[in-house]
């Protein structure tokens, strides 16, 4: 699906906002390209400048340093009525919707035509396809106060549509939905990428939704992307502090625990009821130190892996090894590179 | 029984109902009229004032959708403030040379509707002004995001968004002026309000007065519960 040309490619973009505390820096230095036909991913702890990032996109927000592109064409320096003709290249959806409340679906849908000058009876047919595309013809004369949250944001992305873009702007578009619906909405934007070839950005604090549609990701730490690159890539060996914390979420900041040797035991499907770390203590008499772990129990069974710490006393140290090395379903390897 | 007719006191009680039912019947149907064309008349054309310049308060803060220069902004609001703050009766004795100006004439229920649009379109732009701030900072992002122009923006996504509340608005200032016009009595004015000071308070017939009143609360309340019925009917977020 991917090609080589970008289609949005921001170049040293900074925003720096003046608050009555001084200035803010919400973004600094952001270097990214994204490539025609991508799902490109933008995560990061909330305060990280991921939305300040998205609306540096379409210049909802003006970037106060670097260029941005659009299509080769430097969207910074146009003026405001070629900006807004190029905006309807650039559709955007929301957390919060964004709905006109006063306002049918089918009216809703109609909006960015009105607005680009369609005629209302093409625009009207038009509205009534896309509806039909995100699965909703039936609302066409519904409010939105009427629908759910998840058919609110299935008229917003048909609403995007309207305008025949060509990036779609995903601004938390799933963070208010719960997750059968996440996972619903996250389908029909892969879906719109795959057959309209419509460039995706995605902007989440969730790494569930990074994982489950995106190609490429940025990671966003104060504003700054720290880490760019493929999804498989940058989660498989996150290299930076930020990086890890959003991959293992829920694993202590690992670096400040130190240990003389490290051993990872890698879970191969044993049972998950047997208490390896317990009955190491108890049969060996060595107390070790877990430093990290990621593991899930399917059907009983333990997968996944475990980084523990061994004793500083080197004899105690074999010992424990050996009885790891002992037991099966489970590899236990030294690692040589952890105290760097 | 007869007697109780025949006293003086009540001889005399009768003499005064039967001459105000007299003044009512052949000054009511104007005085309502007069009352009508000059409150709707005036509304309108506050409205045709007050509606851009609350349009402007909003879009031309800074964050707004089209910002204006802060000198200008800051004029603007310094105007709509003053003359909100001027009292109406002084504002509609001092507005009389601009009546004779416009119209030729300084007095009767026309020359009242000058004043009447002055005192209310500073009030009435204000009060778009509040109905316009409601609208969802997202959904202006999102015409924004589309591309839309400021003047799309006021036009396709705040005005109509704010519909409801700007309803509720017109009912209040449609009331406020019909009150605003019942003062107009003192300056030749014509409608409900000048009956009730002409007969009521310059010749004592209290009746008169409170037939008046009372023909005036009742007119303000059927404008309000329509306009109440109209704002929430066209409410689409109420299902």
């Amino acid at each position: 699906m991917s090609s080589q040309k970008p289609i949005v490619e921001l170049a040293g973009v900074g925003k720096t906002f003046r608050g009555p505390e001084g200035e803010i820096v919400a973004l600094d230095g952001i270097d990214i390209s994204i490539k025609k036909g991508d799902i490109f991913g933008v995560i990061g702890m909330s305060g990280a400048g991921k939305s300040t990032l998205v609306r540096c996109i379409n210049l909802l927000e003006r970037p106060t340093q670097g260029k941005v592109f659009f299509d080769g064409q430097e969207l910074t320096a146009m003026t405001a009525p070629k900006l807004r003709q190029a905006r309807r290249s650039i559709s955007m959806i929301f957390q919060q919707f964004n709905l006109l409340m006063q306002k049918t679906c089918l009216k809703n849908v109609c909006f960015p035509m009105e607005i680009a000058g369609v005629k209302p009876s093409e625009a009207k047919k038009r509205a009534m396809e896309l509806l039909n595309i995100v699965g909703l013809p039936d609302k066409a004369n519904a409010y939105p106060a009427q629908l759910s949250g998840g058919q609110k944001q299935r008229v917003a992305i048909a609403r995007a549509l309207a305008s025949d873009p060509q990036v779609l702007l995903c601004d938390e578009a799933t963070s208010a939905l719960d997750p059968t619906t996440t996972r619903s909405i996250l389908a029909l934007i892969k879906d719109i990428n795959r057959r309209l070839g419509i460039t995706a950005v995605i902007i989440t604090h969730e790494m569930a939704v990074i994982e489950e549609i995106c190609t490429h990701v940025a990671i966003l730490d104060e504003g700054k992307a720290v880490e760019i690159g493929m999804v498989e890539e940058i989660f498989s060996n996150p290299k930076t502090e930020a990086a890890r914390k959003l991959v293992f979420p829920d694993g202590l900041p690992v670096s400040h625990l130190k240990s003389e040797r490290v051993v990872r035991i890698v879970f191969n499907g044993g049972t998950s009821y047997e208490p390896l770390i317990a009955s190491l203590a108890i049969d060996c008499g060595v107390k070790v130190n877990i430093l990290g772990a990621d593991t899930k129990n399917v059907g009983g069974k333990a997968f996944g892996n475990m980084l523990i710490g061994l004793p500083n006393d080197p004899n105690e140290a074999q010992k424990a090894l050996n009885y790891l090395k002992s037991k099966k379903d489970i590899t236990a390897e030294e690692v040589t590179d952890y105290n760097e | 029984m007869s007697e109780f007719f025949s006293s003086p006191a009540m001889q005399n009680f009768i003499a005064i109902l039967q001459d105000a039912i007299a003044i009512l019947k052949s000054e009511t149907a104007m005085g309502i009229w007069e009352t009508l064309y000059s409150t709707v008349l005036s509304t309108l054309f506050a409205y045709i004032i007050g509606l851009p310049l609350g349009v402007l308060l909003v879009t031309g803060e800074k964050g707004g959708v089209r910002p204006l220069p802060k000198c200008l902004m800051s004029a603007l609001n310094f105007v709509v403030n003053i003359l909100r703050s001027v009292p109406f009766l002084i504002l509609m004795i001092v507005v009389l040379p601009l009546s004779r100006f416009i119209l030729g004439t300084s007095i009767g229920t026309k020359a009242l509707i000058i004043p009447l649009v002055i005192a209310a379109f500073p009030f009435i732009a204000r009060m778009v002004e509040s109905s316009l701030r409601e609208t969802d900072k997202g959904v202006i992002e999102a015409a924004q995001s589309m591309g839309a122009s400021p003047f799309l923006i006021v036009w396709k996504v705040m005005l109509p968004e704010a519909k409801p509340s700007l309803i509720s608005g017109a009912t209040i200032a449609l009331t406020t002026i019909m009150g605003y016009g019942a003062m107009a009595g003192i300056i030749g004015g014509g409608g409900l309000g000048k009956i009730a000071i002409n007969y009521g308070y310059y010749r004592f017939k209290a009746i008169v007065m409170w037939a008046a009143v009372i023909l005036l609360v009742i007119l303000v309340q059927i404008f309000q519960s329509v306009g109440t019925r109209l704002a929430v009917k066209s409410d689409k977020r109420i299902t």
